[in-house]
């Protein structure tokens, strides 16, 4: 039985093999719709996350399966002080796949090791957000056509931003990937990522503290949001955010072919005007997230690919 | 320099960091044994500067390996008829439980008291282990 609970758990073919999945899905969505009759996914939110559980129960209602849970640890057992391992115990038996969401890093891992369903970590504290990397590959891929030697640049909050950590941790993977780190020298990658995975791996990168000198260099821009909490001071802020904005002008510098992505929910670090950009797809984004939720599903529960 | 006397059978924790000799005691619980121990604090050290030593009156049936979690530099000499019949240099554990404590308050570990704390070895070379749960490093403190 195999469990998703960071995205370096998928090889490089696991995932290739899940995109395709996802890309057919796209195509054909009808043949899908009841690959999951009499099956149940449990949505586990120790916290809340709209989006993240409304994509889950769209992939498993979209593949013809039934879903139940909780939305807050406060409507659980978990407020009674049950353990996460007791809860899986439980559940293990009322539902066929997991997809737990929790404030505590590690939580998933702890119930994928005394789960007999697989368990989907859907985001746990600041750790990982594996689906979240999977709809970004998605993503990449279907504009791009494949991940080699693409240049992509994050932009804003890189410090503290979970998906861009999994992200790189996932494209270091292909070959020829550069990656162009622009954000203010407060929020920079953590060490961790620069010396263990970046500069052990070789992989071409710089570190630039203005998003309009890098802009003509890209393929992709993934923006993410800056926050105002992360700063000693407002001076600081007021200083900075504005480098992190992307607007229409600063998009007149960017290629016809490069692409701005955003895992969501924006604030304004996307003015609303890009929206109209064709070259906008954050929100071609999160409809993908339902599709390679979908192909995960399938994945896990090991559910034989209809012939289209 | 300081002279403790030599061992006739026994165990020499060399190479310890400095400061670091009082964990390893407790690690190894010589303080719940018999034999004779001494413990040198900041001797001086080509290598290292500084480093403590411990030395054990007797030998010990214990997985000295562990002791490479704490400090990878430590080194082990067997002594027997006041000879070092063996130099141990150690080898990483790949995993370990409840050596250490993972200190990262949003680590699932810190609200279920329950879990083991175990430990990853992620890079032999430069011995860094990481919580298995939220992957944080271990740091000493």
């Amino acid at each position: 039985m195999r469990h998703l609970i960071s995205p370096l758990d998928l090889s490089t073919d696991e995932l290739k093999e899940i995109l395709d999945l996802a890309d057919r899905i796209i195509e054909h969505p009808e043949a899908y719709s009841s690959v999951c009759h009499g099956k149940k996914l449990a949505t586990l939110f120790y916290e809340p996350s709209t989006r993240t559980r409304l994509s889950f129960e769209a992939a498993m209602i979209n593949l013809g399966g039934q879903v139940l849970g909780f939305s807050s640890a406060d409507s659980s057992s978990a407020a009674k002080g049950e353990s996460v391992a007791d809860t899986i115990r439980v559940i293990s038996s009322y539902a066929d796949i997991c997809a737990m969401r929790h404030p505590k890093e590690g939580a998933p891992y702890v119930a994928s090791q005394f789960s007999s369903i697989p368990v989907i970590n859907a985001g746990d504290g600041g750790h990982n957000h594996p689906t979240q990397t999977l709809t970004d590959l998605l993503t990449i891929r279907r504009l791009k056509k494949h991940f080699d030697g693409i240049t992509i640049g994050f932009c804003g909050d890189l410090k503290f931003g979970r998906t861009v950590h999994s992200l790189i941790n996932a494209l270091v993977r292909y070959d020829n990937i550069r990656f162009i780190l622009i954000s203010p020298a407060e929020l920079k990658i953590p060490s961790y990522l620069r010396e263990e995975v970046l500069d052990e791996k070789k992989i071409e990168y710089k570190e630039v503290h203005k998003l309009e000198e890098v802009l003509p260099e890209l393929d992709i821009l993934y923006m993410t949001r800056v926050q105002r909490e992360r700063f000693f001071n407002e001076e600081d802020y007021i200083r900075l955010r504005d480098s992190f904005i992307l607007d229409a002008k600063k998009m007149e510098l960017a290629r016809e072919d490069m692409f701005v992505l955003h895992p969501l929910p924006r604030v304004n670090e996307i003015a609303t005007e890009v929206d109209q950009d064709p070259r906008a797809k954050y929100f071609e984004q999160a409809k993908n997230g339902v599709y390679v939720r979908m192909a995960l599903i399938m994945k896990l529960l090991n559910l034989e690919v209809p012939v289209c | 320099m300081l002279n403790i006397s030599g061992l006739q059978k026994g165990i020499v924790i060399d190479h310890i960091k400095a400061g670091c000799a009082m964990k390893i005691y407790h690690y190894l619980n010589l303080d719940h044994m018999d034999c004779q121990v001494a413990i040198i604090k900041n001797a001086k050290s080509s290598k290292l500067g500084k480093k403590d030593i411990i030395k054990i009156d007797g030998l010990l049936d214990t997985d000295f390996d562990m002791l490479g979690v704490i400090d990878p530099n430590i080194t082990i000499d067997i002594i027997e008829n006041n000879q070092i019949v063996e130099k141990r240099h150690l080898n990483l554990p790949k995993e370990v439980t409840n050596i250490f404590r993972c200190k990262n308050p949003r680590c699932i570990t810190s609200i279920e008291q329950e879990l083991p704390h175990k430990f990853k070895l992620t890079n032999r070379e430069r011995g860094i282990y990481r919580c298995v749960y939220c992957e944080q490093k271990y740091k000493e403190s």
